[in-house]
């Protein structure tokens, strides 16, 4: 399952990370938008009523693709570069840190 | 100055402001079979009323404010009854923590004066406050808990109080303020910026931070300057912080509604009443994240989504203005409660009622006194959190 | 006012057209802006930049506007040493005389004597069944995700709106090697043959228009005019769509959609910095007012390029020279008489060019009008407010049972605008479902009031400035 096709851009370095813990890889430059909906169909879960989101403007305007890492932080997904060692969780993530 | 209509509205009580007290007196007085009308010029409680933090709160009062907020208390548990809706209120506990030594000790001396009052504190170690609430970080030193004080929604009770009144028969004329005020020794005639005028025997002065304009008017003195409380909110979060949180000093007040925001409060904005603007201080909002994730750190990654102030009238002793005027026969006041009036709302509604029906108050005001201004300046007491 | 260049500070907010013309007319009249923008590179969403390392031309990028796009990086290139450029930066609030910035997770304070806001603008969407599903984005999200990540929509791809766009995306995205399987323009082509004169103020685009509609046919990509209620089905993700055309209703199974009507301007730091806001019937948005070239109401903050009212890459690069002119003549520095009248002369020829756009932008809206009745008329259950999932039917019973007018009384009893994006996204849709249910228009029910921070912020940056201090 994947929302987003590559059809360009396909010789870059490869970064690594996890998805709901599942090792995964992506290219140097992807958003984590990218990283992430290229393999996947959700970025995360709306508080209310659960239903599935996947981001919508792309362009950091309407907040639907914040997701968090394991370790609590928000990232907004289409507005920050997938980085080497993410560990991402696309559904409801606790927000208390690992080493707190 | 608008050109009066011909007809005058004759009602027993005119209230000009439709904020919380103003229609909290509209419903208890319809209740009473009074005739009422309410003057607002904006929206019915879309001032402080609306935009106030929402706590429910008992704790942390100043003895002189115990009666009146036990009063407000009862009332806010059947509020469903009262009102038709419950307004979200919860009574999810208050904690008030100490973060030193010298906090637990004042917070020990406030537990033991108020069982007089019928209030009820559980004091609690930092071992058992952490055992209870292990969202609570390890700065804590100790902690004083309500059980059964708690929150709701500012802005649904508002409204809630405003349809209440509404459906009992008040009028609410909205969207226009009172432009002349008089007062020919029997009857109080106001009109306002629509043309539209109001006789009444009775006047009821809730209007908030520009109650002492009114009260001036008609010849109170009266100490109260505008403030501009600032408030912030979260991301909707998981479910953590499970009541009401404040401190002592008041660095933060929090609270965690259902869908999961954080609402805190703390420190100033900035505004200006003629305008009617406000607008949150950055500075003030960090201040408040930074003294609130202190207590409770796993806060640290939530974002922040909004911040807004709003205008609120404070006195200088930082207690409302309630009771009768010292000057005109029939005014009564009910305005300045300086931060902490969402609570105390209900109760004094019926106590405006009770003014008006029997001239006197079952719940003893005597230190809301309008008369206290024009004697001297009190000092400033330590009255909330 | 006349101020000596050593108490100014000027600032840009935003690196796209309008951005980079202003402060390249500020750099060549010897002043050094602050230019502030939210993206990693600067050339705003039309000329947006992949990440540095991308290999794609220009010409593979931006097709014909390739041209336009080079020569204003290019100036941008040159500009760098002149301004002081803070990219990947956030501008969250604006006060008197300051802005509230994030920049990696850490807040900083600007002050600031000038403001020059060049904001830009995002789609216009309007809601419809299934729009909240993974799959739906919007057509400048679609177009993003090729320029800025070399990716499409992944599968079978509905394109659906109206507008320019909607054509130029679908032949993007055909070319880019997407499976495009419609392109349903909700407009009809007798409002474009009505708008024809206007339109044919700007040959070359409308030509453009035309050549994106041809290829596709011959492609064999079906174009649908004249389509009206869309609904989106699926569980997880979107995986049919349906439409109305002529009274008959349509399938087909597909596995994205991009959507929307031409673009919304963001005014939130036009707002926050006091400035005054009108009703442009035209574009059916409260939008800053301002002068032919570009001063606010307020002194001392000027406004360019789509963030002050939609008009396109080409009036945004001029919008953008004309407010940096205006804040030069304004600031009254020492010049001679001739070097003061060419700038007259040349603000003027500006004003009349800006002007003479607009009658080309009727044209557009005239052309390719935006279905509100997807809102006015929406079933009850659809959501209106993705942030807080708040539905038409919530909207409307509170116009009903509480007597709402006015669009912030709604958002504060339904907590419509009250998400992270503050009424980005839903505000439009809101204010056509609170207006038709309670017989105001539009403009009646106000204007959805903005508040700091304007995108959400992380308490974490909150905590490294006190632990500072």
């Amino acid at each position: 399952m994947s929302l987003l096709k590559r059809v360009a851009e396909q010789e870059r370095k490869s970064v690594s990370f996890r998805l709901d813990g599942k090792a995964l890889t992506a290219r140097a430059g992807d958003s984590v938008l990218t990283a992430v909906l290229t393999q996947a169909g959700q970025l995360r879960r709306t508080e209310f009523s659960g239903a599935p989101r996947a981001g919508f403007c792309l362009i950091g305007c309407c907040q639907d693709c914040w997701m968090r890492c394991e370790d609590g932080q928000a990232v907004r997904a289409c507005t920050t570069e997938i980085a080497e060692g993410m560990r991402l969780l696309s559904g409801v993530a606790p927000i208390a840190g690992e080493a707190e | 100055m608008s050109r009066p209509t011909d007809k005058v509205i004759d009602t027993d009580v005119a209230i000009i402001g439709g904020g919380l007290m103003g229609t909290s007196a509209a419903l208890e007085l319809r209740r009473q079979q009074r005739s009422v009308v309410v003057l607002e010029q904006g929206w019915c409680g879309a001032q402080a009323s609306g935009v106030n933090y929402g706590g429910v709160r008992r704790q942390g009062r100043a003895a002189c404010q115990l009666p009146l907020s036990q009063r407000a208390h009862a009332i806010w548990r059947r509020l469903g009854q009262t009102i038709g809706s419950d307004g979200e209120y919860i009574a999810s506990g208050h904690l008030k923590l100490a973060r030193s030594d010298a906090d637990m000790q004042e917070l020990i001396a406030y537990r033991d004066m108020a069982t007089a009052y019928g209030l009820e504190l559980e004091l609690l170690e930092p071992d058992a406050l952490r055992r209870r609430y292990p969202w609570i970080g390890d700065k804590a030193h100790g902690a004083s808990l309500c059980a059964e004080d708690g929150h709701a929604n500012p802005r649904l009770i508002a409204a809630a109080f405003a349809r209440a009144a509404e459906q009992a028969g008040a009028r609410l004329l909205q969207q226009s303020a009172v432009e002349d005020f008089r007062f020919d020794g029997n009857y109080f005639l106001l009109q306002n910026s629509r043309g539209v005028r109001v006789r009444s025997r009775f006047l009821l002065n809730c209007s908030g931070a520009w109650g002492k304009e009114i009260a001036q008017r008609f010849g109170d003195t009266v100490s109260e300057q505008a403030i501009y409380p600032n408030m912030c909110v979260t991301e909707p979060l998981p479910p953590l912080m499970s009541l009401s949180l404040g401190v002592v000093g008041g660095a933060f007040y929090a609270r965690q509604v259902e869908r999961g925001n954080v609402v805190l409060g703390g420190g100033r904005g900035d505004g200006n009443l003629a305008l009617d603007a406000t607008r949150p201080r950055t500075s003030s909002s960090f201040k408040a994240l930074a003294a609130l994730t202190e207590m409770v750190p796993a806060l640290r990654n939530a974002l922040v989504i909004r911040t807004w102030s709003g205008v609120e009238g404070e006195t200088p002793d930082h207690q409302p203005v309630i009771g009768p005027s010292a000057a005109t026969p029939g005014l009564l006041h009910a305005f300045g409660f300086s931060g902490a009036g969402f609570q105390l709302a209900p109760a004094v509604g019926e106590v405006l009622a009770e003014l008006v029906t029997k001239g006197e108050s079952s719940t003893p005001i005597e230190a809301f006194s309008v008369k206290r201004f024009a004697v001297q300046q009190p000092s400033k007491q330590e009255s909330k959190v | 006012m006349s101020a000596s260049p050593a108490s100014l500070q000027i600032v840009i907010v935003g690196a796209g057209p309008a951005g980079v013309r202003a402060a390249q007319t500020l750099a060549e009249a010897g002043l050094r802006p602050i230019v502030i923008d939210e993206n990693r590179r600067a050339g705003g969403q039309i000329y947006r930049q992949p990440p540095p390392g991308f290999v794609r031309s220009k010409k593979e990028l931006y097709g014909f506007e390739a041209a336009k796009a080079e020569a204003l990086h290019d100036s941008f290139e040159q500009l760098r040493a002149k301004i002081d450029y803070r990219p990947d930066t956030l501008v969250w609030n604006c006060t008197p005389g300051q802005l509230d910035l994030l920049h990696a997770q850490r807040h900083a304070e600007q002050p600031y004597t000038h403001l020059i806001l060049c904001t830009g603008a995002l789609d216009r969407v309007m809601p419809f069944p299934g729009w909240t599903l993974p799959g739906v984005y919007t057509l400048g999200a679609a177009q993003v995700a090729l320029k800025a990540q070399g990716c499409v929509l992944d599968g079978r791809v509905v394109v659906a709106g109206s507008g320019p766009l909607l054509y130029l995306l679908a032949y993007q995205y055909a070319k880019a090697g997407a499976d495009v399987v419609a392109v349903l323009d909700t407009a009809r082509f007798g409002g474009k043959l009505r708008a024809l004169p206007a339109l044919l103020r700007q040959p070359a685009t409308f030509a453009k228009g035309l050549y994106f509609m041809s290829w596709l046919r011959a492609k064999g990509v079906p174009l649908f005019d004249g389509v009206d209620d869309i609904a989106a089905d699926g569980k997880q993700t979107i995986q049919s769509l349906r439409w109305t055309r002529g009274g008959k209703t349509t399938e087909i199974a597909c596995d994205a959609l991009a959507t929307g009507f031409g673009l919304r301007s963001e005014t939130q730091l036009a707002e926050l910095a006091g400035c005054r806001f009108v009703f442009n019937e035209l574009n059916q948005q409260w939008l800053p007012q301002c002068d032919d070239v570009g001063r606010s109401s307020v002194p001392g903050v000027y406004l360019a390029g789509d963030g002050s009212g939609i008009a396109g890459a080409d009036a945004a690069e001029l919008s953008g020279r004309a407010a940096a002119l205006a804040l030069l003549q304004d600031l009254n520095l020492p010049a001679n008489a001739a070097a003061k009248a060419a700038s007259a002369e040349e603000s003027r020829r500006l004003a009349q060019t800006l002007r003479s756009n607009l009658q080309f932008r009727q044209g557009l809206e005239t052309a390719f009008p935006t279905a509100v009745h997807w809102a006015r008329d929406c079933a009850d259950d659809l959501v209106i407010c993705r942030c807080e999932e708040i539905t038409a039917g919530q909207l409307r019973r509170s116009v009903q049972q509480e007597g709402t007018v006015e669009i912030n009384r709604l958002k504060a009893l339904t907590r419509v605008g009250m998400g992270r994006c503050q009424g980005r996204i839903c505000g439009a849709a809101a204010a056509e479902i609170l207006a038709h249910a309670a017989g105001v228009s539009v403009a009646e029910a106000g204007r959805l009031r903005v508040q700091a921070p304007v995108k959400p912020i992380p308490v974490g940056a909150a905590l490294a400035e006190e632990e500072q201090a």
